[in-house]
């Protein structure tokens, strides 16, 4: 077996580099993607990943349409973004080169596999020249490599057959481009013989080394490339690290929130892009006693696990938007019952089945308002993949505390992006058990002199009603969609008990304001120190922490503020939007923070908003925010639209 | 069969303080008697018992036990009991429903529930109509069927629930009727003793919007000559005089025949344990609906495992094969690097 080679290229060290790899669904990007990050985390890098793939197992072979994509971000900094443009594409035929050239700026280097540039694929691709004879690629350094070939010739020795041999050109690519950055190549290769270990496998095993190894020789003995590339470790704060994704970090949370808690999990699911790696993460660990249970539809997921809560597990339901409208019932329900139930919501591009495999954030109104009659939940949003873990434990704290069902939201950019992520030390994680408190009495003396159980008693400080769990002897009690009298839980329908109770129910949530951290403001002047608030929430939080930095860097002053918290807000939230003049608020959707917040403190703010399946980019934020603060700067000022939001492109 | 250590109970012990409040004259009342008198000779306790019932006349009925219980929403009540009685083995789980809960908006849940063989004792009330919206046609309702919404006659060709079921491969399907306490106690008797999924249609005459409805079969004298009591290891006769039978016919169909003319030897001999249920099925087609001779009693009862069950010796077996969970090492289980 050849062994890669190392015979020294001069060595160009950069901060940072962006890379994409782009390919046919099936020629396996995503594991490449899912590779060069691990490798990249070990070797001790920064970094974000964007995966972005079409929604269709395997789209029409060698059309645009068809593209998969990967692109990763490595730097010896802290970064918060995979990066606006790649620095290097990595085409494997013509339709990936034609959907991602766009994305290249002068100077970008291309590596093609020339191998798939035969007129067949350059017309399923769309072109009507070859793009590497037109002149259309003069601004990019382009390499072209044989991968097809050079890996069929590669991998013969392991006796593979010509087609399974040719799809191991991916990890001649990823041979290469690891060659050209200077990775490790033992972890990928130690993942081979595990990821394809045993006696049935060893011809794939074999024939996915090969080309590995192929790949990264090509690069050391071919003398077309004049440098080797090294991307630094970053000065990451100490710790133990690994690399998460925002979907393996919500399983985790769910898992660690059990725990906490000292409660079994119940997950009731059904599958849904880009939801469905959770219920796949949390199927692999029963030995936590953790059930979950595949429902024949988002209702049943969600009614099961209603009824588990109200067991005495912590029932738990994932899905993404469509499925997040059928479970709209089932969630009043939970909020009549006032049972604890998180609910994650992976958000994606809607309406309808809308493009399940890109990224949005369209679900916010939905989740605090998208319910009949006067509904109201807690919601909460992760900011990056790893801050999933702590939300999932934030959002069990408050739904077993309040005995109220919690939204939880994601999205398709933190459910399939990964980042190093510093592992929490258990023993610090909150003990969540204290919360629980279920009722073991009766907890009303009636006039008789007889003592009761009343299911809505509640606790004066927190409005959380009591809860007892079946098998409990004496406190048998029934609930209900139908109204209940305050108290006793009973069924009523008198009018001023309805509005009692609908006032509680408002209350017991806005209440949670009390109980939750204050929205963390990133002003380096101090509050109202800049003239321009950015308020961003959920997953926009690198690309706007990224813009605010690069903003201050050039000497113009703007704050930050992310929230996680979206109902109630944190207390503090008001005071921060009107500390600033202006207040920008970036958003994958049309504009549904903004408005809640226009409403909630009648602030001008305006927004900056984009719905293309695509998280945003730093520099989307970064012109606005320079925009944004010229024109207060040139007296023309937020105000000239008469309130009217000046949506920016 | 009453166990020593649970306390004896009476009829009042498991009604709660609620006023009921279906309509006077309701089937419905007297199928909560049965229950409430079954309870205390079952030796059932009453915290260890819930009813989670969707939403109808009938879905009321867990406001009326004094037992725990949830009054959830349309039609998922096998949905939330799923969840219920998979966490919680310990308890003993029913479900009350209607038609149109069961079998029109719920049918999803009712089916999968079957099939899964979740261990629930399910109650459906069938009126063959929508009594709590006021009268309009179910899916149980006879074709024709003139109502509020169909003022020229329903199009829809009717369920019958015991084939539903059967279809499913319910591991337990009975049906009864509201006229006879004691049958109805023995059926729901055994349905609770039944463990996995358990479906006890009941016909249930709602006075208000499809009075007598099954006048045809249930009226006391009609009783003797138009049901068809199923007892296991008996042959299947009825009649006054048991002079009617069934038999298996050639190409597999349940035909009702005159015991003399065949003779005795020819009539089927009732089996529900037979893991097949295709005989069930036969059985449970001799009427379209309650207008001809209807079999009633328990058409099968087989051994299944049932999918709390199941799932309980997935942990057990996770938990023997991988120790307990520890979380610190699921953090860690990923490629680390430590950066000092």
């Amino acid at each position: 077996m050849a062994d890669v080679v190392t015979k020294g290229h001069p060595l160009t060290t950069l901060d940072r580099v962006v890379i994409r790899f782009a390919g046919d669904s099936g020629d396996g990007m995503q594991l490449v993607g899912d590779r060069f990050t691990a490798s990249s985390g070990l070797f001790g890098n920064d970094l974000a990943t964007l995966p972005d793939f079409p929604a269709e197992i395997r789209a029409p072979a060698g059309t645009v349409a068809g593209v998969s994509a990967f692109q990763i971000h490595i730097s010896d900094h802290d970064i918060f973004t995979p990066g606006d443009h790649p620095d290097v594409l990595v085409a494997m035929n013509p339709a990936a080169l034609k959907a991602h050239i766009v994305d290249l700026q002068p100077g970008a280097l291309l590596l093609l596999n020339s191998d798939a540039f035969d007129d067949r694929a350059l017309q399923k691709a769309g072109y009507l020249t070859d793009p590497r004879s037109d002149r259309s690629m003069d601004a990019f350094n382009v390499y072209e490599v044989p991968m097809t070939s050079l890996t069929l010739e590669a991998v013969k020795p392991s006796g593979t057959k010509a087609r399974d041999a040719e799809r191991s050109k991916n990890f001649f690519a990823l041979g290469l481009v690891s060659w050209m950055y200077s990775r490790p190549p033992e972890p990928t290769l130690d993942w081979i013989n595990k990821r394809f270990a045993g006696d049935d496998r060893a011809m794939v095993r074999e024939a996915n080394s090969l080309a590995f190894k192929a790949g990264w020789n090509f690069g050391e003995t071919a003398e077309i490339f004049q440098s080797q590339y090294e991307v630094k470790p970053a000065k990451l704060p100490a710790g133990t690290y690994t690399n998460i994704s925002g979907n393996t970090a919500l399983a985790w949370g769910i898992v660690a929130a059990g725990h906490l808690a000292k409660l079994p999990v119940f997950l009731g699911s059904y599958p849904i892009t880009p939801a469905s790696d959770i219920l796949h993460e949390l199927s692999k660990h029963k030995n936590f006693g953790i059930r979950t249970f595949q429902a024949e539809d988002e209702i049943a997921g969600v009614s099961a696990a209603l009824g588990a809560s109200y067991a005495g597990s912590l029932g738990v339901t994932t899905t993404s938007g469509p499925g997040l409208d059928l479970k709209t019932e089932a969630l009043g329900l939970a909020i009549s019952l006032e049972l604890p139930l998180l609910v994650i919501d992976v958000q994606r591009g809607g309406p309808s089945t809308g493009l399940p495999t890109k990224t949005e954030q369209g679900d916010l109104l939905q989740a605090v308002y998208g319910r009949h009659g006067e509904a109201p939940l807690p919601v909460v949003a992760a900011i990056t993949p790893g801050d999933c873990f702590y939300m999932a434990i934030e959002a069990v704290r408050i739904a077993l505390k309040y005995r109220t069902p919690v939204i939880l939201l994601s999205d398709g950019y933190l459910a399939n992006g990964a980042e190093p992520w510093p592992i929490p030390d258990v023993e610090q994680l909150a003990d969540l058990s204290a919360e629980l408190n279920f009722a073991t009495e009766p907890n009303k003396v009636m006039a008789d002199g007889s003592a009761v159980f009343w299911p809505y008693l509640r606790d004066p400080e927190t409005l959380a009603r009591p809860w007892a769990l079946p098998g409990t002897p004496g406190l048998m009690h029934r609930i209900g969609g139908l109204e209940k009298a305050d108290g006793s839980g009973n069924v009523s329908y008198d009018p001023v008990n309805h509005e009692l109770m609908v006032r509680l129910r408002a209350q017991k949530v806005a209440g949670i304001a009390g109980d939750i951290p204050p929205v963390e403001l990133d002003d380096p002047d101090g509050l109202g120190g800049a003239e321009l608030l950015v308020l961003g929430w959920g997953s926009t939080y690198g690309a706007i922490q990224a813009a605010a930095r690069a903003v201050r860097g050039s000497g113009r002053r703007v704050a930050h503020a992310q929230l996680r918290h979206l109902n109630p807000f944190p207390a503090n939230l008001g005071q921060i939007v009107k500390a600033y003049e202006s207040v920008l608020v970036p958003e994958v959707n049309l504009g549904q923070l903004r408005k809640i917040v226009r409403s909630d403190f009648l602030v001008d703010a305006q927004g900056l908003n984009k719905v293309n399946g695509l998280p945003f980019r730093r520099v989307d934020i970064e012109l606005a925010i320079i925009s944004q603060l010229d024109a207060l700067h040139h007296g023309a000022g937020r105000r000239q639209n008469n309130g009217h939001s000046e949506e920016q492109k | 069969m009453t166990d020593l250590a649970v306390p004896v109970t009476t009829r009042k012990d498991w009604s709660s303080d609620q006023e009921v409040r279906w309509c006077p004259g309701c089937g419905d009342y007297s199928i909560l008697t049965a229950v409430q008198l079954l309870m205390p000779e079952l030796g059932a306790k009453r915290e260890d018992t819930v009813f989670v019932s969707g939403i109808g006349c009938s879905s009321r009925f867990p406001y009326y036990m004094n037992t725990y219980g949830i009054h959830s929403i349309h039609g998922r009540a096998p949905a939330l009991a799923t969840g219920l009685a998979v966490v919680r083995p310990d308890l003993h789980v029913w479900v009350i429903t209607g038609d149109g809960d069961a079998l029109s908006i719920g049918g999803n849940h009712l089916l999968h529930a079957l099939r899964r063989n979740v261990n629930i004792t399910i109650i459906l009330f069938n009126n063959q109509i929508y009594g709590l919206t006021k009268g309009q046609y179910s899916p149980t309702s006879e074709a024709g069927k003139v109502t509020k919404s169909t003022p020229f006659g329903s199009l829809d060709y009717p369920y019958n629930p015991v084939s539903l079921a059967l279809g499913a491969e319910a591991s337990f399907v009975a049906r009864t009727h509201d006229l006879d306490r004691k049958h109805m106690m023995e059926v729901f008797r055994r349905a609770y003793e039944h463990k996995g999924a358990a479906l006890v249609e009941v016909y249930q005459n709602c006075n208000v919007f499809n009075d007598g409805a099954f006048e045809t079969i249930t009226a006391k004298d009609n009783r003797a000559s138009m049901l068809v009591p199923l007892e296991h290891g008996k042959p299947v006769r009825f009649g006054p005089d048991g002079e009617k039978g069934v038999i298996i016919a050639e190409n597999g169909s349940a035909v009702i025949v005159d015991v003399a003319e065949v003779g005795e030897e020819r009539i089927l001999v009732h089996d529900e344990s037979r893991p097949d249920p295709s005989l069930a099925f036969a059985l449970s087609r001799l009427a379209t609906g309650p207008y001809s001779p209807t079999p009633i009693g328990v058409l099968r009862a087989v051994d299944r495992p049932d999918y709390g069950s199941l799932a309980q010796d997935q942990l057990v077996a996770a938990a023997a094969r991988k120790g307990p969970g520890d979380l610190a090492a699921l953090l860690r289980s990923g490629t680390t690097w430590t950066v000092e």
